[in-house]
């Protein structure tokens, strides 16, 4: 599999081959983030006139949604996308594809070494702008970018995994020295016949990469220091769902929770009348509203083997919990369990679809 | 284990019993009258499988001290590979109960066939003992969950 030299930024020159890939009718559309220069912000764009990728800033630490989640929806109309995907959002699409909610047949999928992102209160007024150089700079030195969010600064899985083209970014790409895009499958080497740019044949180096991932390996284990070193016990889930409004908002946005009707948002959840009536006559009080840590927990058991620790969840609570950090330590115990990674392989099923009949004698 | 007044704890425990093996043992331990503690209450499930850990979640918080999982033994479900999954399932909840270090020992998955009636008894005095050790569960009197 060969390369293409970037002899610009990585933001333009993947902007160029998604151009250069609508242009020659090889795909129906893009899904790139795209910058809104009326209010210095940005999003998420399914893109399929070419003048419309003019405002696309494919590279950027800004994550409004997970557009795994998004793909999921448009992946299987038949249409050919090529999509710019975080590591992240393409582990959680692959999540997604092994629960039958998406396909990567007519999808070219483009992702790049990743910075982690800034949380979502920043991208407005300008300020990512402010402090992107500063980003740069530090990913280009192997650090951790601070004020990203804290499971980006804890993410091992930054190399993208399973992408058909992988960019690496980093400071020198920037200043447009020897930065590469990686062509992997033999639909990369496809879809960008003809494309212009000078070829090379060097290969991904994950070793270039060590420092970084020691950097957040350390971020990681103070992460999950944060949370309690032997775990919160039930005092500790107080203190940290204990603010918790049930909007449901960490679900919403969490692209493995697929499930049209959520078992938390059924009538299996309906308090009524008789539910009130039945519990405070045993106990003489009763939180409002019920149920909240239940819900977390009852989150954590059925996805967090597929958390992609994208942060999300984190991001959208209005009362600032650390939900993705939670899942993020719980997901990795849990995903243990059956020696599972989240978004490592499209052929591996989840492990509560699959089954050794020699294992876990320790349970029953 | 007796609280401040001298009062012996009675254990509430929930069991989730598969119905053509463990609730079948249950049937058969009654009927040749092996001592059963009173204060196990069974609820009958088509498989070991159907169990969702929001039942369980559920069981637990509403306060009870223990929640014991039982069905075919494995290689001998009624449906083929049911209690594999459920293995799987539960093991994920106890993963999760030890992550978030509250208390796993309150849950229990055991493997009693329908001709089983004195292991039947047993499994179900030795979990009510153990149960007895733990102490209740402290979320039984808490209103903040």
């Amino acid at each position: 599999m060969s390369s293409i030299v970037i002899d610009t930024s990585a933001s333009r020159k993947v902007k160029e081959l998604l151009r250069f890939l609508l242009d020659s009718g090889k795909i129906d559309a893009a899904v790139t983030m795209r910058k809104i220069p009326e209010n210095n912000s940005y999003d998420l764009t399914l893109i399929t006139d070419a003048p419309d990728l003019d405002e696309a800033v494919p590279v950027i630490p800004v994550m409004t949604v997970n557009a795994g989640q998004v793909l999921s929806s448009i992946s299987t109309s038949g249409k050919k996308i090529a999509a710019v995907l975080k590591p992240c959002e393409l582990r959680a699409f692959v999540e997604l594809v092994k629960r039958e909610q998406g396909s990567f047949e007519n999808l070219l999928t483009i992702s790049y070494t990743c910075g982690g992102v800034f949380p979502l209160e920043l991208v407005k007024e300008g300020q990512i702008e402010e402090l992107l150089p500063k980003y740069d700079k530090t990913i280009s030195k192997g650090e951790v970018p601070i004020n990203t969010r804290d499971t980006c600064r804890a993410c091992e899985h930054f190399i993208p995994m399973n992408a058909d083209i992988t960019v690496s970014v980093s400071g020198e790409c920037e200043s447009g020295k020897g930065c590469v895009m990686y062509l992997n499958t033999e639909k990369a080497e496809e879809f960008t016949e003809g494309f212009g740019g000078e070829r090379s044949e060097q290969k991904f180096d994950p070793s270039l990469f060590q420092k970084t991932l020691d950097a957040r390996l350390a971020e990681k284990g103070k992460l999950f220091a944060s949370i309690t070193k032997d775990g919160p016990g039930l005092d500790g889930l107080l203190d940290l769902f204990g603010k918790c409004v049930g909007c449901h908002g960490c679900n919403s946005v969490c692209p493995i929770c697929y499930c049209l009707l959520c078992d938390f948002e059924s009538a299996n959840f309906d308090y009524n009348l008789p539910y009130f009536e039945e519990y405070l006559s045993r106990r003489g009080a009763l939180r409002l509203p019920p149920d909240t840590i239940f819900f977390h927990m009852g989150r954590l058991t059925h996805m967090s083997f597929s958390c992609v620790g994208c942060g999300m969840c984190s991001d959208v609570c209005p009362v600032g919990i650390p939900v993705a950090a939670v899942f993020k330590k719980t997901g990795e115990k849990t995903a243990a369990l059956f020696d599972y990674v989240p978004g490592r392989d499209v052929e591996e099923s989840i492990p509560v679809m699959v089954y050794k009949e020699e294992e876990l004698s320790d349970i029953g | 284990m007796e609280d401040k007044a001298g009062v012996e704890f009675v254990p509430s425990i929930v069991g989730f019993l598969c119905n053509w093996c463990t609730y079948a043992a249950a049937d058969l331990a009654g009927s040749s009258k092996f001592a059963l503690p009173p204060s196990f209450t069974v609820i009958r499930v088509m498989c070991s499988s159907r169990i969702d850990h929001n039942l369980l979640l559920s069981t637990y918080f509403k306060g009870a001290d223990g929640i014991l999982v039982a069905g075919c033994h494995p290689g001998d479900c009624h449906y083929g590979e049911g209690n594999y999954y459920a293995r799987r399932r539960f093991a994920l909840l106890k993963k999760v109960m030890e992550t978030l270090n509250l208390d796993p020992e309150r849950l229990q998955l055991s493997w009693v066939s329908a001709s089983e009636g004195k292991r039947y008894a047993e499994v179900v005095g030795e979990f009510t003992e153990k149960i007895k050790e733990l102490g209740p569960n402290p979320i039984k009197n808490s209103t903040r969950f």
